[in-house]
């Protein structure tokens, strides 16, 4: 491995988990979309600050974004209050005018080599490398790695010290209210936060694929876990995991890295979404399959049980008149009858069914459980 | 821009071919964004316009040519089962909707990209030809374009004709379109494939990263002027060509201006315009409205107080110091006095005092009445 290749890993690596960390506050608050608005809408600020500063490295540029990603925060939550759209149309007409604005300024004013509509949307971390942060003649390795780790930085320290507020006010936002948590300000401090890691990651990942890396392992990993900490270290290992992958996948395929690693994302939610343990598909599949027979076998047992309360065991346990009675067609009547003998819970002399002890006791529990 | 200028511009072949594919275009995106906005569901159509790019790159790709049909299938195709996919994650976990869009957006969109930077490494490939389904450029549409257009939006609007009804009570209440058998499941999946299709056919004049604007932006408009679905769809319709023939024609003729965001700017006007001046839902009639009424408050309130101040008195008309009354007029006084005399209900004596006339008594108790009948109070049980 070249030292390029192990810088852009190294980028993209850390992209993916300072994404990940505000991502997964966005996936549990129900704002997912607002990392797609914000990340749209900061190339408006971009343009704008590139416009007075000429640099693509000026902090300049990270504060005029991250104040455009707020403003697009207010304005949506203004056009909401207003009660004349709903919110999914008030995001759906803030973000695209403040982008498009953004495009048409950059297509017309803007000629510059690293900033053009393609890179907008998917980023060049092919080529972050190349820009190095050189301080009094030491490479002090490639310039975007410094800024998305500062972003990381933030993020740690934001989510560490206000963790107990952002648990509780992404749970309970009632509790957090009379706690005295400000949802709003928190709201807007995360917010702020989603803005300044889209900025930062602007450069590697461009404006839609960050959204990528935002949401989906935190969904991903909301499907792996009940706990709130678990889901934060889960998300961030995913991420490493699609950026891994998705390097990999772009140097076998040599097409981009950026549009690479959303790909695999998606890969690993796919996987995550079908074979995740209780959640998954295909767990729920099976549990859903495992429980229609159990509720067929203990329906059985009570059926059983009643009967020899009444002592009517001669009718009432002949294999046939389940059919009659419960309504149960052949193949349900036998695969029901099938599943309790293999579980002990009736015994089966030619045509007539008995309970077993254990099956007696498990009956007699159902019943006292009504 | 002279009239001269505009009859070149539209003697121009190019500028007709240009014109009537953004017609087309922004009449049916216009009419089918009216029911995506009253289902709240906005932000479908942009993750559905994203989740189009893979299928245009795997078409290609796979067939290697740019005939318009193919890629557009693809595109359908992509759209389709991005689509499918927001299904199965809301229905069957408890990821939540927002997520689920944001997710297909992204990773779709993704995966298009990776196509694409394949595409353009076939040595057959035009690098151009991809790039405009990005933001669109409305300067390529050929008349093979438009004519596919044209014929697919037929299609939609025939379909949108024979299931209005069932649309609209889709729309508006779907437990009762249950009640009354409709197949619900099915006629939402019509729907949302109209849709589909509607995001496919503008994906070369507004690219995929600002399509969902041409269906959210004239409908949001429109949903201010009405609250009859037709009426809205039509105006909807209307704010789509206007904004969508504008937009293209300005971007056609500026250099260097991508359709899309054009487009968006021209269609943000309409909704800007829409929501403080539409009568009735607008916000400037909220702000007269809410004028009106504070008025209405402060003369009526201030006429009942002099009721309240006269029954001190034996003298119902009995005059008062403008002093006395400011203490409760709050600052206003003068003005509120000066409605009052207007009205009739109150006027004014030398040295600054005021008294009821005889009809402003008969509305101050009028008024205390109609208050008083009005309160409800709780019972105590």
């Amino acid at each position: 491995m070249s030292s390029h290749q192990f810088d852009i890993i190294l980028l993209a690596s850390v992209t993916a988990v300072t994404c990940a960390l505000p991502g997964v506050f966005l996936v549990l608050r129900r704002v997912s979309l607002m990392s797609d608005a914000i990340s749209h809408a900061i190339l408006l600020g971009i343009v704008v600050a590139f416009f007075f500063t000429k640099s693509l490295a000026s902090p300049w540029l990270i504060i005029g974004a991250a104040l455009t990603g707020v403003l697009t925060v207010v304005l949506t939550e203004m056009v909401i209050q207003t009660q004349k759209l709903k919110k999914d149309a008030a995001i759906g007409l803030v973000f695209p005018l403040l982008f498009s604005i953004g495009v048409i300024l950059l297509n017309k004013y803007i000629k510059d080599v690293h900033l053009d509509a393609g890179c907008v949307l998917f980023g060049e971390i092919a080529f972050s490398p190349f820009n190095r942060l050189i301080v009094n003649n030491m490479d002090l390795g490639p310039q975007g790695l410094w800024v998305i780790s500062g972003a990381l930085l933030l993020n740690i320290i934001f989510i560490t010290v206000f963790y107990k507020e952002l648990k509780i006010g992404t749970f309970d936002v009632g509790l957090a209210a009379s706690l005295g948590f400000l949802p709003v300000v928190l709201n807007y401090a995360l917010m702020t936060l989603v803005s300044i890691t889209a900025v930062a990651s602007f450069e590697s990942v461009g404006s839609i694929l960050v959204v990528a890396l935002m949401i989906t392992p935190p969904a991903a990993a909301y499907l792996l876990t009940n706990r709130l900490s678990h889901m934060i270290f889960i998300s961030a290992g995913l991420g490493v995991l699609s950026a891994l992958g998705g390097y990999w996948m772009a140097y076998v395929l040599d097409a981009s890295i950026a549009g690479s690693m959303a790909t695999f994302c998606g890969i690993i939610f796919i996987a995550v979404l079908i074979l995740a343990p209780e959640k998954g598909l295909l767990a729920k599949f099976i549990v859903r399959k495992w429980k229609k027979w159990i509720f067929a076998s203990e329906t059985l047992a009570v059926h059983l049980l009643q009967a020899e309360y009444a002592h009517a065991e001669d009718t009432e346990r002949v294999v046939g008149h389940m059919r009659d009675h419960m309504l149960w067609n052949d193949d349900y009547t036998s695969e029901a009858i099938a599943q309790s003998l293999k579980d002990g819970i009736i015994r089966k002399y030619g045509n007539k069914l008995s309970l077993t002890a254990y099956g007696r006791e498990k009956a007699k529990n159902i019943i006292s459980k009504e | 821009m002279n009239v001269e200028y505009l009859v070149q511009l539209f003697s121009d072949h190019t500028m007709q071919v240009v014109f009537l594919g953004a017609l087309v275009l922004g009449v049916t995106a216009g009419s089918l964004g009216a029911f995506a906005v009253l289902r709240q569901q906005s932000l479908l159509g942009d993750a559905i316009a994203h989740a189009t790019l893979p299928g245009v790159g795997l078409a290609f790709l796979i067939i290697q040519n740019k005939s318009p049909l193919v890629l557009l299938i693809g595109a359908g195709l992509a759209g389709w089962i991005g689509t499918l996919l927001i299904k199965v994650i809301t229905e069957h976990t408890r990821i939540q909707r927002d997520t689920a869009l944001g997710i297909t957006l992204s990773v779709f969109f993704g995966f298009g990209l990776v196509l694409i930077t394949l595409v353009q490494k076939m040595p057959t490939a035009t690098k151009a030809g991809l790039d405009k389904f990005l933001f669109g450029n409305a300067a390529t549409l050929l008349v093979e374009d438009v004519r596919l257009m044209i014929i697919l939006s037929t299609v939609i609007f025939s379909i949108l004709f024979l299931l209005w009804k069932e649309f609209k009570i889709l729309v508006f209440d779907q437990e009762y379109a249950r009640s009354i058998g409709l197949n619900v499941h099915f006629v939402d999946i019509v729907l949302t494939t109209l849709i589909v299709v509607s995001i496919v056919i503008g994906l070369q004049t507004v690219g995929v990263v600002l399509m969902s604007a041409m269906l959210v932006a004239p409908a949001a408009a429109a949903r201010q002027w009405t609250d009859k679905l037709s009426v809205m769809v039509l105006i909807s319709a209307l704010f789509g060509a206007i904004a969508g023939t504008a937009g293209a024609i300005t971007s056609s003729t500026i250099s260097h201006l991508p359709t899309g965001p054009t487009i968006v700017v021209y269609l943000s006007i309409f909704v800007m315009l829409s929501l403080i001046f539409a009568p009735n839902r607008g916000l400037l009639w909220d702000w007269i409205r809410g004028y009106i009424q504070r008025e209405k408050i402060r003369t009526t309130s201030m006429l009942k107080n002099l009721l309240l101040f006269s029954e001190i008195h034996t003298d119902p008309f009995h005059p008062h110091d403008i002093a006395a009354l400011d203490a409760i007029g709050r600052g206003t006084i003068q003005k509120t006095m000066k409605d009052l005399s207007k009205k009739g209900w109150a006027k004014q004596f030398t040295d600054k005092r005021w008294a009821l006339t005889p009809t402003g008594l008969e509305e101050a108790k009028r008024l205390t009445r109609e208050f008083e009948e009005n309160i409800y109070v709780e019972p105590s049980i």
